[in-house]
């Protein structure tokens, strides 16, 4: 009896004894998680934020948002203006062992381009993908492109062989509901290899043994634990306790608790993304209203009195603690394109918006669905719940339907929202990346983000000029006429750039980089 | 018995005096924590019933909000706009105590629907199986303790997973408070269920059934008239338990985000918004819905608890 006691007891305290073991990996929680591995199906920071781990594009942002080498080692545009070579870094093997080389990175970039991926809008201007050695690759574009560069930072590369293995040569097909080996397994490059992939729960990377960075990085992490916390408390509690060691997204309301307790640390800076509300101006019905026969967003007046309606004052002091940036445009002041004239605030006006909204024919308002993600950007749920009391003000009366981000993104995609909110950042710190995706019309490559059901043909094709311009005179001139057009269409309402804010033990002391992207392997600690 | 002659209808005030001396008005009358439980629910349901005449504002009228107004402490004026509120706002500038007034309300009538369901369904289906036996019996009986192996919030939980996957995201808001009772009350039956059929099986082999049925009568109106009045006791000690589990459920169901809609806040969601703000200082927003909600729970507890003890001959 007594010896059986005594087992228990043993094994009791071997298993206390062996915790530390896996205390050693570095926990890290978010509100959500990737919503798939495949790296590309969904253009989203959510999915970047672990694929950058576990795979690797040929170049990246640093932590510093500057452009670096990471799988290509040089590039430049050749004496044809329209090709672009890349050299690429020998002796670099995937996570299975197989070796990297040209033959990966064409059929990485064809497969991004393909009709099934999400990433293709970054690669619109790209006629070809050539390997002209195992360790040279040339992309043709359709005319000059200067900063196709900037378009590659989160074009991750995959293993043809692999891929080919586990049938996964087309990209998963996200908006329907397409499941494929690579959504849940994965093989690249990166410093940390995919352990363990529990959907929601828990994924587990393992530190890279045959990394080719050793030496050039940190690298201190040997095993990264990522947590999706949907519930912001539990997030914060969680690193109060020490059972998080860092928290990517911290709720405003507790940045002042988090820095004030011993041991724990908060950086802050701007996000390169903006979070504004989208309307269906373009259809001539709309389905989620309650006006019959007609679209009351149609209307460029209903439009304004809408925008004229959110107080973004309000929603910084209240809602943000203080945290965003009011903004009048959805190009961030950290992207080229950004000027101050363009992001002029509307002035705040209710009684300017109800005399705009009588004279549209909606006195009496109307009513109207608010689709809204509520586990994506910082306090998203709380902003449109504060639009709900805003538009009440000018009489219109919003039904709020608040999703995760899982149910929300596709179907913006799929033009199924008339009213929703949408937050864009630009990797490519370029205001092209935001016109194509969101203002440009829905087509096979462009606007796909773009749900305002808006064709304008001139525009269009003044956004597809873009690509090709290397007079960069010329280009911004474009430019800025596009976004003059947006603004003064005022298809989408912008609301703020939010502040980001990463709680962590003051012993990782990690910087915040503009694009909310993490990188594991810059971590340094004692 | 309930066939008896009535020789002379007995006056208002003989029926009162009736009542008075009656054993339950005796025991109500010596049980000071009944009294107080009393007076707490009484004062609860009417400050909800009369709450849109008594609330300085219409929280579930999101034009009417100032978002400014967020986040003031109870009592102290708010730093933008200079308004005070009695117990504070929380952070879309809804005042607490309007909030509370209208969130009861929401709470008690969900509350008291889902009961009423869960009676409905229990009572037929209890009386049915005790009184008709055989494979009747079996089939609800078993039906019921399926259903009991799942913990009720699950099987609430899943009739809203259920209603949101079949109905556009649209309408969810319209229709929270409608499926919350049915939520509620399908997940509850099978208790009254069980306590209907026990009793049931008693009653049915009396003498006075056995007259009833000798003398032709059907066998509905029998259940209905003579089996229900006997059985009622022990249901209306359950139903008032099950009313403040089921204002628990719906509380329970809002904090969880699926029950009443984020602009039409319940004590639930109070709670729930209170939670996130209760590290940073902001406590208003958690104390008081949660305190409302406790004090309604226990005293209706309380009630039901004394009602029981005080139906039970045993006990006496």
């Amino acid at each position: 009896m007594d010896m059986r006691i005594l087992t228990i007891a043993a094994l009791a305290a071997s298993t206390i004894l062996a915790a530390p073991a896996f205390g050693q990996s570095f926990k890290w929680a978010r509100g959500q998680d990737a919503t798939t591995l495949d790296p590309h199906a969904q253009n989203s920071g959510q999915n970047f934020a672990v694929l950058h781990q576990i795979y690797e594009p040929l170049v990246h942002r640093d932590r510093q948002s500057k452009i670096v080498p990471a799988l290509a080692v040089s590039w430049g545009i050749t004496s044809d203006p329209t090709v672009w070579e890349f050299k690429l870094r020998p002796n670099v093997k995937f996570h299975d062992g197989a070796d990297f080389n040209a033959d990966d990175v064409v059929f990485s970039l064809e497969r991004a381009m393909g009709p099934t991926s999400d990433m293709r809008g970054l690669l619109t201007s790209v006629e070809k993908v050539e390997k002209v050695d195992d360790l040279t690759v040339r992309i043709k574009t359709k005319g000059p492109n200067p900063l196709l560069i900037n378009n590659l930072t989160n074009m991750f590369m995959m293993d043809k062989g692999w891929s080919e293995k586990n049938n996964v040569l087309k990209t998963q097909d996200f908006k329907n509901k397409e499941e494929n080996f690579a959504v849940r397994n994965a093989n690249g490059t990166g410093p940390y290899t995919l352990a363990v992939r529990e959907p929601d729960v828990r994924t587990v990377m393992k530190a890279n043994p045959a990394y080719w960075g050793k030496g050039q990085f940190p690298l201190k992490i040997q095993e990264l634990d990522y947590r999706p916390i949907a519930s912001a408390p539990t997030r914060i509690a969680a690193l109060l306790s020490g059972e998080i060691d860092f928290v990517q997204d911290m709720p405003v309301q507790d940045i002042k608790r988090v820095s004030d307790t011993k041991g724990l640390k908060v950086n802050s800076g701007l996000e390169n993304r903006s979070i504004f509300l989208g309307l269906n101006a373009g259809d001539a019905d709309l389905k989620h209203d309650d006006v019959q026969g007609k679209n009351p967003l149609a209307d460029k007046r209903v439009r304004k009195a809408m925008e004229m309606a959110v107080n973004r004052e309000a929603i910084k002091q209240v809602v943000m603690a203080g945290q965003s940036l009011p903004a009048g445009t959805l190009v961030p002041p950290t992207v080229h394109g950004y000027t101050k004239e363009l992001d002029a605030i509307p002035k705040w006006d209710i009684n300017a918006a109800k005399g705009l909204m009588k004279e549209a024919g909606y006195e009496n308002g109307f009513g109207i669905t608010l689709h809204c993600p509520n586990n994506r950007y910082v306090n998203d749920e709380k902003i449109c719940q504060a639009v709900v009391g805003f538009m009440g003000q000018i009489g219109i009366k919003v039904n709020l339907a608040a999703r995760p981000m899982a149910q929300h993104s596709p179907e913006i995609q799929k033009n199924e929202v008339d009213f929703y909110l949408l937050g864009w950042g630009v990797p490519t710190y370029d205001a092209d990346y935001v016109v194509s995706f969101l203002y440009h019309s829905k087509q096979a490559n462009r606007g796909g983000w773009n749900a305002t059901r808006v064709v304008n043909k001139d525009m269009d094709a003044k956004i597809q000029s873009l690509t090709a311009e290397v007079n960069t005179a010329k280009r911004d001139a474009t430019i800025a006429e596009i976004l003059k057009w947006a603004k003064d269409e005022a298809t989408y309402i912008p609301i703020h750039n939010q502040a980001l804010s990463w709680g962590m033990k003051a012993t990782y002391d990690i910087p915040v980089q503009d694009e909310n992207q993490f990188y594991a392997k810059y971590v340094d600690f004692k | 018995m309930t066939d008896q002659p009535v020789l002379a209808r007995p006056t208002l005030r003989q029926r009162l005096a009736d009542f008075w001396d009656s054993d339950i008005a005796w025991s109500f009358r010596h049980t000071p924590l009944a009294i107080i439980a009393a007076l707490v629910v009484l004062l609860i349901f009417t400050a909800a019933l009369i709450g849109p005449w008594l609330a300085p504002q219409n929280p579930f009228d999101p034009g009417s909000l100032n978002l400014m107004d967020g986040k003031t402490p109870p009592m102290t004026p708010n730093a933008f706009t200079s308004n005070s509120f009695l117990l504070g706002t929380d952070d879309q500038g809804r005042d607490i105590f309007s909030t509370i007034l209208y969130g009861s309300r929401v709470s008690i009538f969900v509350g008291f629907a889902a009961v009423s369901l869960a009676l409905a369904i229990g009572v037929t289906l209890g009386l049915l199986a005790g009184y008709r036996g055989g494979w009747v019996d079996s089939l609800i009986m078993r039906i019921a303790d399926i259903q009991l192996t799942f913990p009720s919030i699950l099987v609430a939980l899943m009739i809203f997973g259920l209603f949101k996957g079949l109905f556009p995201v649209g309408s969810h808001n319209d229709l929270a408070v409608p499926v919350l009772v049915i939520a509620i009350g399908l997940s509850d039956w099978p208790q009254y269920a069980r306590t209907v059929r026990s009793v049931t099986m008693v009653e049915r082999n009396k003498d006075y059934v056995s007259a009833a049925r000798i003398i032709g009568q059907h066998p509905v109106r029998i259940m209905a008239r003579h089996v229900l009045p006997n059985v009622l006791g022990p249901v209306l000690v359950i139903g008032t338990l099950g009313l403040a589990l089921a204002i628990i459920a719906e509380a329970t169901l809002s904090y969880l985000g699926v029950g009443v809609p984020p602009t039409q806040p319940s004590l639930g969601t109070l709670i729930r918004v209170g939670q996130e703000y209760v590290a940073s200082g902001e406590w208003w927003i958690l104390l008081f819905p949660s305190l409302t909600l406790l004090s309604l729970a226990l005293s209706v507890n309380i009630l039901g608890d004394w009602l029981r003890d005080a139906l039970n001959p045993r006990l006496r």
